[in-house]
């Protein structure tokens, strides 16, 4: 009986909490599909938000700004990070502490400071736009693929790999067969929290952009006053339904189950 | 082996090259203006603008919200942690989509979408006056951003968290309970305990940053809410004093260097992974990496 209230508890308060962080998806989703430009009428039921998303020509530049810096930011992340990773991990103490040290200061950093600092920086030798807008990224996005990295070398069986080598494999080869199938996990995860870090960004790219270079939420939040375009709203439960659809495929999907369950705690 | 290892740590070149030249001297370069007026002269004023009226309140006033978004953030925490651990639904994929998922939504938009929530005549209230209650008046104040903020940092609390609870095995919490603990004292002698370095972690993510959301307090607060992060955006864009806007910000990094200086520590020193003299790695007992995951 008492163990039946428990979880009768434990189930409503899961589904508050879930309410308080999706809420606010759903406003913006039923938003996406209202026949009127205001936030707060409700004109009835339209497509034609997603019918002219594309149309406006500086919405459709943001997004492939937005989804092309993501990307490219967090692989060059995850190139310069994995390496990292590796590095570190042989480190002795005192160097592996200096670079977790590193590693720590843009996560713990309040963004508006890292974003400031480094516009301060680049305007002494580089011109603000896209580039340095890229570089800001990369810099956030590093720390997450390395504290993503480092427990799965941490982990990593190195004897197959050192058998391997003397079955006659060359380092390079046994790195490819034997080291990186056991990292799968740890590089996608950090792949993919850096996406999702570069896309959600708004401060870091608010003081490092230049003029004329706009992300989608530098433009949303540009559009605040004179009131945003509709187009927004379905723009982004597009992403959001895109993204939400192929985690849970990835995720979910019942071939992948017996693998998942064999790198537990692995995104 | 010691040559391999030294190849090994030349992996390692190109991040040191890269936090050189963009985390370390950008913050350096903010130190410089935090410490020199508008001719490059020497000078402690800006760093001392805090005691100014306007700076002091905004301080106060985000030092009180970060406080408090900390607190219910942790209250919020706990509870889901362990209901997620009683349900059986521990995955971490399962947790990570479920928190990280709501990021793919356009954060402004998100908080565009909870102020219509909380508007006076918004959805919240229309569900409180619908069940016979007076409505809130939550709009443009404090808890309002308050609510903004928690939604915000809400996961950047739970993730380190939930990292450390998990690892702690089954066997463990029935020991504890089979030699008499009461559920309560298990929380409090056996959990609680071994869930610090995850705790640790999330407060240091949290309350630094929630001091300086800007983007929150000028929604949630109508511009009637001035944090600290508010007073240095002006600073850079509207009256463009950028000495002054780094003296605040190096005030900050104060505390952010304060916040690490106990994280960091808890990585390094003894009870996780520890490093002897020959630079082989040796296993504490039981917690393996535990707080470096824990900032994830």
């Amino acid at each position: 009986m008492k163990k039946k209230l428990l979880d009768l508890v434990s189930r409503f308060y899961f589904i508050i909490i879930m309410f308080f962080l999706y809420a606010p998806i759903l406003v913006m989703i039923v938003l996406s599909f209202n026949n009127s430009r205001s936030r707060v009428v409700w004109g009835g039921f339209t497509l034609q938000w997603y019918k002219t998303l594309f149309s406006n020509r500086q919405i459709r530049e943001a997004f492939f700004f937005t989804i092309g810096l993501a990307l490219l930011s967090a692989v060059i992340a995850l190139l310069i990070g994995t390496a990292a990773a590796f590095g570190i991990h042989a480190m002795r103490r005192r160097g592996y502490a200096i670079m977790m040290g590193v590693t720590n200061i843009p996560l713990l950093n309040a963004d508006i400071v890292t974003g400031i600092a480094l516009m301060l920086w680049f305007i002494r030798f580089l011109p603000l736009g896209s580039g340095s807008v890229l570089i800001a990224h990369v810099t956030f996005n590093i720390p997450y693929v390395i504290l993503a990295l480092l427990p799965k070398i941490e982990q990593m069986n190195m004897a197959i790999y050192e058998a391997s080598r003397d079955l006659g494999a060359t380092a390079v080869r046994g790195f490819f067969t034997m080291i990186l199938p056991q990292l799968t996990g740890g590089l996608l995860s950090g792949f993919f929290m850096a996406v999702t870090m570069s896309m959600d960004d708004f401060m870091i790219t608010y003081f490092t952009r230049g003029a004329g270079v706009n992300t989608l939420s530098t433009m949303i939040y540009g559009e605040i006053r004179k009131g945003i375009k509709p187009e927004m709203y379905a723009l982004s439960t597009v992403i959001f339904a895109a993204v939400f659809l192929i985690l849970i495929c990835v995720n979910f999907w019942p071939s992948n189950r017996k693998a998942e369950k064999r790198r537990e705690g692995i995104i | 082996m010691d040559r391999n290892r030294k190849q090994r740590q030349l992996l390692a070149l190109p991040y040191v090259l890269w936090s050189i030249a963009f985390t370390v001297i950008p913050l350096l370069v903010i130190i410089r203006y935090a410490v020199t007026d508008k001719d490059g002269h020497f000078s402690v004023s800006n760093l001392l603008a805090f005691s100014t009226p306007v700076n002091a309140k905004a301080f106060l006033i985000s030092l009180e919200i970060a406080l408090i978004c900390t607190v219910i953030c942790v209250l919020l925490a706990y509870p889901l942690v362990m209901v997620v651990r009683r349900l059986r639904i521990s995955r971490m994929t399962f947790m990570l989509f479920f928190l990280i998922m709501p990021m793919w939504m356009n954060f402004i938009l998100r908080m565009l979408a909870l102020q219509m929530i909380l508007s006076n005549n918004g959805i919240l209230n229309m569900i409180v006056t619908g069940l016979g209650f007076q409505p809130l008046a939550l709009a443009n104040t404090k808890a309002a951003v308050i609510i903004g903020v928690v939604y915000d940092y809400l996961p950047f609390m739970m993730l380190p968290i939930f990292n450390t609870i998990s690892d702690i095995g089954e066997d463990v919490l029935e020991a504890a309970s089979d030699l008499g603990a009461s559920p309560l004292s298990v929380f409090f002698r056996v959990i609680l305990p071994m869930s610090l370095p995850g705790l640790k972690s999330g407060i240091t993510i949290v309350f630094v940053p929630s001091m300086t959301s800007f983007v929150i307090a000028d929604i949630l607060g109508g511009g009637k809410i001035q944090l600290i992060g508010n007073i240095i955006e002006q600073e850079f864009t509207r009256s463009t004093n950028w000495n002054l806007g780094s003296g605040l910000s190096a005030a900050l990094m104060l505390f952010m260097l304060v916040g690490m200086s106990f994280t960091i520590k808890d990585d390094i020193l003894p009870s996780h992974p520890v490093k002897d003299e020959e630079g082989e790695k040796k296993e504490a007992p039981g917690g393996e990496g535990i707080s470096r995951r824990a900032v994830l």
